[in-house]
């Protein structure tokens, strides 16, 4: 439920000065890549702001993405964002549980009907309902129903964003992306498998204090976090250009921090803010822990031909394709090739001679 | 269809697709072509042709003689940077040899991707040339053919794709691989049904010509 | 027995069509260097010259009956039937523009023998009919008369006596058990008649026995030429015959470019035997008779001179040092032209070309390419070993007005052969 107490009060009840509250817009500003001069607005917004409802709905998920959220939870900072919001329906977060938590969210919904911010993680299953259900509800139709009031939708993860692990290769549940079931709703896709801490917490930063949504990519995705290429901010990108690659992961290019492509870096295909946020408040990132970059932010990245397997190489078993062909055209060849020879004998058994009497006129 | 999506089709079936096909054409052309036969040379041979035929191989690769270089020199010349950019950029550029690996299990070592990329450039430019001298030169506007034409667009493609991939322009990188891949697929496809067949065909055609006037004691 | 006829023609070039030729069309990327050395483009710059086009008929031909795309193509209806009309109009790019000379096959960088095709391609025509006017009365004089320029067995008699009177001793006719036999070119009973005697004087000296035949006095060959492989055999079949009624050792070719060529590399083929019997080029005897210190002479030319490099001798021959080795006995200042040997540049009148009269035109504009060779290097005097190169580098000096005189080489060798002690004649 909606506190009516705006933000600035409750930041000066917890102690937090002026002065770090602007150094946190400040902060945001620059991280949303907006301009200096946007700092005031985000300010006053954020001061004046009433902290709207969110409803967060978990389908298959592994609650992987809401941990990578609560780690960028720091005192001051990062933990404005839930008080800056009314997180009113969480399965891992909240209090209540059973009736009382679904009847929170009705509520919720009933109140703030046409303004609340909808959060999906998770996939939606779209083959036997009984794969995924809260509270005797199937996921489609609480997703359903409860996107019909919302304002947005934000997908966090892969899974809410693209059908993330569920919907690798053979599908099972048939589980589908929010985007695949809704689509009369504004949706911001935020992948990853899972999602930077404050690039999650950036998006709704953003809707936070512009009440509008950021500049997407093809894919839905905001393009401040995910516009850049992860090979084109790669640290290691000297090696790849000079082609110095580890081969495997304990030699002496791995030991020497080689680029990782020949062990299946995806990084060129991956969009993401990895290489330049990091993760464990900007600590490392896979690459720079020695490991290649999985692709995680992409659609069926699980299905990408494999972790190991670099980018170059073919993902379906070629070589008996191959070599079932080559015999197939053997085969055909030496048919085609007796056909000829037939031909051939053919003409020189009709030869006809040529004679000097042929180019004589008719007597 | 995402760019994922279109990028792991070209790396699976379409792949599979187009190796059959090029396999299949290829072995079948060849038993097309060389099943035709050759009478025996019935004549007093002054040298055996075998090893005629292999030094032919071996001596086509340079012009016949200065006044042919003189003669025919934008041909040769331009004919060679493509074709030395060819090797450099298909089989000295690591994602390559990748995949040579990941297909055959041989792999080699490759080229600075600086190295390969100007390689990768002078070929387009030679390509241009070429193109530029069939459109021009009497001999070539007479000889040339939309099967002419085509080959050439089937070669190019895969360069440029290659090159805008590498650099990431215009399109995303995703859908610029996956085009790459693809314009070597569609190559693939219709090399065994083009004069690209020139590539395994010319090794065995220098062979007899060698080998014939080995038999008469010149070497050509 | 049948008539001409583009069935015919179609025939024969799917009898021809081998995985020699398959694998040249498959390997042609059209790139127009076989243009670039080929003389009657070079010298016209007409772009129809290029020698891979003359194929174009054989080449779809090949396409439609022997693969297996073409064959889908004809199905669907894609592709161009060859017509009557084709051929008569590739009569004049088949002959009239080639000499056979090969120079194409040098240079072709996917290693097509172009001229190999050439030659099969005129097996096409000439069964479809369309073969140059000279051409059909060449063969046809030589096999019925015994010589294309209709030269008959009592003209070679009348031509022997005169010789025998003016070497003093006998030419042997007919003579059983003899070590070679001389075989002559019309051009050279007609025109060269001092090749003869050059030859009777050289044998002579080197104590060699050797003999002419009545039956088969002539080693030119129209049905190379004309392109009709069942021609070429009956002429070749007469010199084949002769030689084993003899019983001779080896068979001399005389000073003749596609002579050679149709009895030493096509002769075989076309009887469909190995011979019992060597054949030789007149050099490669004269170089053996030098290797052996038979052939001895004294003096030499002090002008300055270079060689022709016949093409059916020399590049398609195999007959390279031997010239070479004999002129620089009795040539004091030998110059190589640039583009010699296997590299030189045609006559313009060789495989038929000179018996053409509708090529007669091109083949002198043609000749502006030997004409220019000679004029880079500025020399007095031009040798040869084939009669006809020779006419038609006669013919070409004289309308270019070049005061070049051309020799035969027998026939310098001759002349400068060292003067016999009576006694040792025969």
């Amino acid at each position: 439920m909606a506190n009516d107490k705006s933000l600035i009060e409750i930041l000066k009840s917890r102690g937090v000065s002026r002065r770090a509250f602007l150094k946190f817009c400040t902060t945001t500003a620059s991280m949303m890549a907006l301009p200096p001069s946007m700092v005031p607005a985000i300010a006053s917004a954020l001061e004046k702001a009433r902290r709207p409802s969110v409803i967060w709905l978990s389908f298959q998920e592994c609650t992987g993405c809401t941990e990578s959220l609560t780690r960028s939870h720091t005192p001051t900072v990062e933990g404005l964002i839930f008080d800056a919001i009314s997180l009113d329906y969480h399965h891992t977060l909240q209090a209540a549980s059973g009736d009382a938590a679904e009847h929170a969210r009705e509520e919720a919904m009933k109140e703030n009907y046409g303004n609340y911010l909808l959060v999906v993680d998770g996939s939606i299953p779209l083959d036997n309902p009984g794969y995924s259900t809260i509270a005797g509800i199937s996921n489609l139709d609480m997703l359903r129903q409860t996107a019909e009031g919302a304002a947005a939708i934000i997908s966090v993860g892969s899974c809410a964003a693209f059908g993330g692990l569920p919907h690798a290769n053979p599908n099972p549940t048939g589980a589908a992306s929010v985007s695949d079931i809704i689509t009369d709703k504004p949706i911001i896709n935020v992948p990853g498998c899972p999602p930077i801490p404050v690039v999650i917490t950036g998006v709704f930063l953003h809707y936070l204090t512009l009440g509008t949504i950021p500049e997407l990519d093809e894919l839905g995705r905001p393009k401040a976090f995910f516009g850049q290429n992860i090979h084109d901010r790669c640290y290691r990108r000297p090696f790849y250009e000079r082609g110095q690659f580890a081969e495997t992961f304990d030699d002496e290019g791995a030991k020497a921090g080689w680029c990782l492509y020949k062990l299946g870096c995806k990084g060129p295909i991956t969009y993401n803010a990895c290489a330049t946020m990091k993760w464990n408040q900007a600590t490392s990132f896979p690459i720079e822990s020695g490991h290649g970059c999985l692709g995680c932010s992409e659609p069926d990245f699980w299905d990408m031909g494999g972790f190991y397997t670099a980018l170059s190489e073919p993902t379906l078993d070629v070589q008996r394709a191959v070599g079932v062909a080559a015999a197939v055209g053997a085969a055909a060849g030496l048919a085609v090739g007796a056909v000829n020879q037939v031909k051939k004998k053919r003409a020189q058994s009709n030869h006809e001679t040529v004679s000097v009497d042929d180019f004589k006129e008719e007597a | 269809m995402t760019s994922a999506e279109f990028l792991l089709w070209v790396r699976g079936p379409g792949l599979q697709i187009a190796a059959v096909i090029f396999a299949f054409g290829i072995i079948l052309r060849f038993f097309e072509i060389y099943m035709m036969g050759r009478k025996k040379n019935l004549s007093a041979k002054r040298a055996s042709g075998t090893g005629a035929g292999f030094r032919t191989i071996a001596k086509r690769f340079l012009p016949a003689d200065s006044e042919t270089m003189r003669r025919s020199t934008f041909t040769i010349v331009a004919g060679y940077i493509f074709h030395i950019g060819l090797f450099v950029t298909l089989f000295l550029f690591v994602p390559h040899i990748q995949l040579f690996d990941a297909l055959t299990g041989i792999s080699w070592p490759g080229l600075p991707m600086p190295v390969v990329d100007f390689f990768t450039v002078i070929s387009m430019i030679a390509l241009l040339a070429l193109m530029w001298q069939r459109l021009t030169k009497p001999v070539l506007r007479m000889l040339s053919t939309g099967h002419d034409h085509l080959v050439w667009t089937l070669t190019f493609l895969p360069f440029l794709t290659g090159y805008l991939a590498y650099h990431h322009l215009f399109v995303p990188y995703t859908w610029m691989l996956a085009f790459h891949i693809l314009s070597v697929e569609l190559l693939m496809i219709l090399f065994p049904f083009t004069k690209l067949m020139h590539a395994f065909t010319l090794f065995v055609s220098r062979w007899y010509t060698g080998s014939m006037a080995g038999e008469k004691g010149v070497k050509v | 027995m049948s008539k001409p006829s583009i069935e015919r023609g179609i025939n024969a070039l799917k009898e021809q069509i081998d995985a020699p030729i398959a694998s040249y069309f498959s390997s042609c990327v059209h790139c127009g260097m076989c243009a670039d050395a080929c003389l009657f483009h070079t010298e016209t710059g007409d772009p129809r010259y290029v020698p891979i086009h003359k194929l174009e008929p054989m080449r779809r031909l090949w396409e439609q009956e022997y693969t297996l795309v073409g064959r889908l193509k004809k199905l669907v209806g894609l592709s161009k039937k060859i017509t009557a009309e084709e051929l008569e109009e590739w009569q004049e790019l088949v002959y009239n523009s080639c000499s056979l000379c090969g120079r194409c096959s040098m240079v072709c960088p996917v290693g097509n023998d172009i001229v190999y095709m050439i030659r099969k391609m005129r097996e096409g025509m000439s069964a479809a009919g369309y073969a140059p006017e000279g051409l059909i009365g060449a063969s046809t004089r030589a096999v019925e008369i015994g010589s294309p320029m209709g030269v008959t067995i009592k003209a070679v008699e009348a031509q022997v006596k005169h010789a025998e009177k003016d070497l003093g001793f006998e030419i042997p006719m007919d003579a059983e058990g003899a070590e070679y036999l001389v075989l002559m070119s019309s051009m050279e009973i007609m025109n060269y008649p001092e090749y003869l005697q050059a030859v009777a004087r050289i044998m002579n000296q080197a104590g060699k026995s050797w003999t002419i035949s009545s039956e088969a006095f002539e080693a030119t060959n129209a049905g190379i030429q004309i392109g009709a492989s069942d021609i070429a055999r009956i002429l070749v079949q007469r010199i084949v015959d002769a030689a084993e009624k003899l019983k001779v050792k080896t068979v001399i070719s005389p000073e003749c470019g596609h002579a050679y060529t149709a009895i030493r590399w096509e002769g075989a083929n076309l009887i469909g035997r190995p011979f019992d019997f060597k054949v030789q080029h007149i050099l490669e005897v004269l170089d053996e008779l030098r290797d052996q210190g038979l052939l001895k002479t004294e003096g030499s030319e002090d002008s300055r001179m270079t060689f022709h490099d016949p093409c059916q001798l020399v590049r398609r021959g195999g007959v390279v040092e031997q010239p070479r080795n004999l002129l620089k006995m009795v040539a004091s200042d030998f110059v190589e032209m640039t583009d010699h040997g296997i590299m030189n540049w045609c006559c313009g009148a060789g495989g038929g070309v000179s018996a053409n009269e509708d090529a007669h035109e091109l083949k002198l504009k043609a000749f502006n390419r030997k004409k220019k060779q000679l004029d880079e290097l500025e020399v007095d005097a031009l040798v040869t070993a084939c009669a006809n190169c020779r006419i038609a580098l006669e013919e070409g000096l004289e309308e270019n007005e070049m005061d070049i005189p051309v020799y035969g080489l027998t026939e310098m060798l001759a002349e400068h052969l060292v003067t016999e002690q009576p006694g040792k004649e025969k």
